[in-house]
């Protein structure tokens, strides 16, 4: 019975990363931390993109409130914040918020507030939208490990 | 896990006595000291450095990092490298002190412009590139990092050490440092090297004949990448000695 669970684990993780990647919200760079993840570093994966998760809200707080002031100006504050999220987002491979901030960072240089604004809804949106989705992933793994009833290495 | 951005390091005390030899790494590790603002990135370039059997230390910026290898206070205070670092990658946009300015300072110190000094960036720019190549770096990665860019600095690494030994035999002979500046720009990744593992690199003769190897320095392999793969990230100086 447990292998029959553990199957159906592992059918609903490949399914999940398929439709993210095919979907184009993750790509390869993903996968790369994942070729890094074993039995010396088992959870590197989610200690990352944890990481990534608690700097991103703060990101996104920084821009909600720049662009919420009435008397915003500081395009360039902007841009530097514009910078490190979709730094961070190409390092672990989230590469539709990557591609959404491309297009804020030129609104923001064309000092566009509007188009600014609509950007980081899109931002927000694609954002609570991985977020799901990793959690999803990650209990997906958590469970086969339990379901192993002993720990090894995620591996696709 | 340490969220903080600094790292936790005890500065090596100072011993009376010059107790050094270039190059002498009893571990048979090289260590290399990681500089970038990013916690996740230096998380992810920690990894990728561990797993290649680097033993790595992590900074948050150009300070710290000159902190850590003492050139921070008199330049000229220490006369070794006691801390044996072998390579330094450092992200270019930094707060304060950028990469290619941690770079100069690198590459004006007596004791540390030896240093192979790699920089990364998420921007793909040309002129960026060329600025760091001149300014002495030893190679430039296009972020996100992988697994191949950090083999590949590794390779070169482990052949800089053997060349440095050559460099230091004939450097009392003939006008070498012109030879030597033109080959540096030149040598860094040819492909016979990059793809194994060190092999004996005294066999390959450091002539500066220019074989540039663009693909190696991309390494978006995988398919559907979004890097331009077309442009060179890696242009070595070939007009000066043409």
């Amino acid at each position: 019975m447990l292998g029959l669970a553990a199957d159906r684990l592992r059918a609903d993780m490949n399914r999940l990363l398929a439709f993210l990647f095919h979907q184009g919200i993750l790509d390869e760079q993903f996968l790369q931390l994942q070729q890094l993840q074993d039995e010396s570093s088992p959870n590197f994966v989610s200690e990352v993109v944890n990481i990534y998760f608690h700097e991103s809200e703060k990101l996104l707080r920084s821009l909600r409130s720049l662009l919420m002031d009435r008397e915003f100006s500081d395009y360039n504050r902007m841009g530097i914040h514009l910078n490190q999220f979709m730094g961070s987002s190409s390092s672990i491979g989230a590469n539709r918020i990557r591609n959404v901030c491309v297009a804020f960072r030129a609104a923001s240089e064309q000092n566009n507030r509007a188009g600014c604004l609509r950007a980081l809804e899109v931002l927000e949106h694609e954002y609570c939208f991985l977020k799901n989705k990793l959690h999803e992933l990650f209990q997906i793994q958590q469970q086969r490990v339990l379901a192993a009833g002993v720990r090894y290495p995620m591996q696709n | 896990m340490a969220s903080n951005g600094g790292v936790t390091w005890r500065r090596t005390e100072k011993i009376d006595g010059f107790n050094f030899s270039p190059n002498d790494n009893t571990t048979g590790e090289v260590h290399v000291l990681a500089v970038d603002d990013s916690l996740v990135d230096r998380k992810v370039i920690e990894r990728l450095l561990r797993i290649s059997s680097c033993k790595v230390t992590a900074v948050d910026s150009g300070i710290r990092a000159l902190q850590f290898l003492g050139l921070d206070e008199e330049k000229n205070s220490h006369g070794f490298n006691d801390l044996k670092i072998d390579l330094i990658i450092t992200d270019y946009c930094m707060p304060g002190m950028t990469g290619y300015e941690l770079l100069k300072k690198v590459k004006e110190s007596s004791v540390f412009r030896e240093i192979p000094v790699v920089i990364m960036s998420s921007e793909n720019v040309l002129a960026r590139i060329d600025r760091c190549l001149e300014e002495g770096a030893e190679d430039f990665i296009v972020k996100p990092v992988k697994l191949s860019d950090v083999k590949r600095i590794k390779d070169y690494m482990t052949r800089e050490f053997r060349f440095g030994e050559e460099k230091e035999r004939s450097r009392k002979g003939i006008n070498k440092r012109k030879l030597r500046d033109s080959f540096d720009d030149l040598s860094p990744s040819p492909p016979s090297i990059s793809s194994s593992s060190p092999s004996p690199p005294q066999s390959q003769s450091p002539t500066p004949s220019p074989s540039p190897s663009p693909p190696s320095v991309l390494s978006a392999s995988a398919p559907g990448s979004p890097s331009p793969l077309d442009s060179p990230t890696r242009r070595p100086k070939m007009t000066s000695s043409e």
